[in-house]
């Protein structure tokens, strides 16, 4: 099956803006990370207080509901703390960490700045299993105990840190490693813990662990018949990095997904024809909070 | 509705889950406050016992209804209330809860739910006023204060031509003043309390002068929650909500809170 003209989708409101703060920096070399960030891969560079501040005077005329953080790690960029900050005072925001790089001071400051704001600010944390045998295989030695750490600092200056899964086990064993990995959560002293679970994309990194996507794998227009369309993350949302705006965080590596420099003009059409884009049809909402989930539900973070 | 006497007075109920009790307690605390209409913004079953003890107070009192997720469920008898829960232990308890409104709504009143409209527009003294049960743009959409931004919000009275939007769908409450003296209330629900600690549940008195434009108070409503709960207990309905509806604090559906909303709570 070929899929020589697929179907294109606009933006309808622009509910969530990205920022990709940290670039392609990380600490971290995931195995599946989608857009495969390093220490070392400086494509896409760090976005500074002052362009998240311009942004965010840009998104508000354009009615934006909330704001997302992400990289590369986010918190290896020396002014995350003051771009929450400010980023509170306009709206909700969430981070998508992978939790091992934290300095206390800087939680200190983000606690006062959600205390102080009408809005949450939301920590999520990316690991990949309930133990360092599942864990650092994919994201690296001694990950596991880190982000675990990273958890326990987070809980103790007050935040819920939402943890993110990506699914590497199969469907039926789901229940049963959920279950261990909350069990294991609440020792560590974390007793409400917030899961999401999300499914792995086969891009970048990630395609070269498994496989790519196949030719069939694609969304064609007959299959966006009777589709609830909000389920993409590019029907409702844009990134911004130090390029200018993109159609949505998994494909900013793609030359055609840099939409504009400017978010009112970035809300033009864009034709699905990536692999990823049947991931997200497939699963819908995977970068969204539960909070928001059933109107508006997302794919895939990468922190 | 214009204003003949200057003042025009609305109370505005949100979610009542079943609980004909609170309904009941909310009906009288208005007429005693001399308000000029009652309306409630969906979801009449869920969580508590004996669905079709709200119908009657409902017509009887000809409080006028939107249709929430749960009535559109109900209504044409779907398989799950979409509340959209992704976390198993959510949607198990949501499903008994579920199951036995379906099971115990009447015909009669099931057509009633399915003839509801999804929103309902008035002009109060000349403010344009848009009732409705999530979102203006989507029942089952969440506006939780700390995850809703308010220029966000501004966007949504401009498109949807509102000065005043009142919704319910999250339980909890909360009001935002807009530009142009506009407003966005949530009025939290009538059928369970509110994640605080206290039995009490609330609704939204909205009132509305020419000089004043609009007000908007939250009123507190006692009612015989040890009855709701010993009923729910004879019905079978999950102890876990009788838990809830005892002590004030939500041990379910914990899942959908932000971080700021789920801190405030026990659990
Ligand atoms: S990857 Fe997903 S969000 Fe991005 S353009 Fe494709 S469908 Fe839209
Ligand atoms: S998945 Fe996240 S933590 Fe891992 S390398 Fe990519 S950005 Fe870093
Ligand atoms: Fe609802």
């Amino acid at each position: 099956m070929t899929n020589a003209s697929p179907p294109t989708i606009t933006l309808s409101n622009l509910d969530h803006l990205w920022f990709q703060v940290a670039g392609t920096t990380c600490n971290l070399t995931c195995q599946h990370c989608f857009i495969s960030c390093s220490p070392k891969n400086k494509s896409f560079g760090f976005l500074s207080l002052e362009e998240v501040e311009r942004r965010l005077n840009e998104s508000i005329k354009m009615g934006v509901k909330e704001y997302f953080f992400t990289g590369g790690e986010p918190f290896l960029n020396p002014q995350l703390t003051a771009i929450l900050q400010l980023t509170l005072q306009y709206g909700p925001a969430t981070v998508l960490t992978n939790g091992t790089v934290l300095k206390e001071e800087w939680l200190e400051v983000l606690r006062a700045a959600e205390d102080a704001s009408l809005y949450t600010l939301e920590i999520r944390i990316s690991i990949d299993g309930f133990s360092p045998e599942t864990n650092d295989p994919i994201r690296g030695e001694g990950t596991f105990a880190r982000a675990m750490k990273g958890v326990k600092t987070f809980v103790d200056f007050g935040f819920l840190p939402i943890i993110t899964i990506a699914r590497t086990w199969p469907d039926e064993e789901e229940q049963e490693i959920v279950n261990r990995f909350v069990e294991m959560l609440k020792e560590t002293g974390y007793f409400r813990p917030r899961l999401k679970i999300l499914p792995t994309l086969q891009i970048g990194a990630e395609e070269e662990r498994t496989r790519g996507y196949f030719e069939s794998e694609r969304v064609t227009r007959e299959m966006l018949n009777d589709f609830d369309q909000t389920q993409l993350i590019c029907e409702h949302s844009r990134i911004v990095t130090d390029r200018g705006v993109h159609v949505c965080p998994i494909l900013i590596e793609l030359p055609q997904a840099l939409l504009a420099s400017s978010l009112a003009d970035s809300n033009g059409g864009f034709a699905l024809s990536e692999g990823a884009c049947f991931t997200c049809y497939q699963y819908g909402a995977i970068c969204s909070n539960p909070s928001s989930s059933s109107a508006i539900r997302e794919a895939k973070p990468r922190a | 509705m214009t204003a003949t006497s200057g003042k025009i007075r609305i109370a505005c109920f949100g979610g009542i889950y079943n609980n004909y009790l609170a309904l009941q307690a909310a009906i009288h605390d208005a007429q005693c406050r001399g308000v000029d209409a009652l309306y409630c913004l969906g979801d009449m079953g869920a969580f508590g016992p004996h669905p079709n003890r709200v119908f009657p107070l409902l017509s009887e009192h000809a409080v006028q209804c939107v249709q929430g997720n749960y009535d559109d469920s109900i209504g044409n008898s779907l398989d799950d209330c979409q509340c959209g829960y992704t976390d198993p232990r959510d949607n198990h308890f949501a499903q008994i809860s579920y199951d036995y409104t379906l099971a115990n709504t009447s015909q009669v009143n099931r057509e009633f739910l399915r003839s509801l409209p999804g929103s309902i527009r008035l002009e109060v003294a000349g403010k344009r006023v848009l009732l409705c049960h999530g979102s203006p743009r989507k029942t089952n959409e969440f506006l939780w204060e700390s995850t809703t931004s308010t220029h966000f919000l501004e966007r949504l009275a401009d498109e949807y031509a509102a000065d005043v939007i009142v919704v319910t769908h999250t339980g909890i409450k909360w009001r935002r003043k807009l530009s142009c003296g506009r407003h966005f209330v949530n009025v939290g629900c009538l059928g369970r309390p509110e994640n605080d600690g206290q039995t009490n549940v609330w609704y939204a008195i909205l009132e509305f002068d020419s000089s004043h434009g609009c007000q908007i108070e939250f009123v507190p409503v006692v009612y015989d929650y040890r009855r709701l709960a010993q009923e729910m207990r004879q019905q079978k309905l999950p102890l876990e909500f009788v838990a809830a509806v005892e002590t004030g604090w939500w041990t379910t559906c914990l899942e959908v809170l932000p971080g700021k909303e789920r801190r405030a709570g026990q659990y």
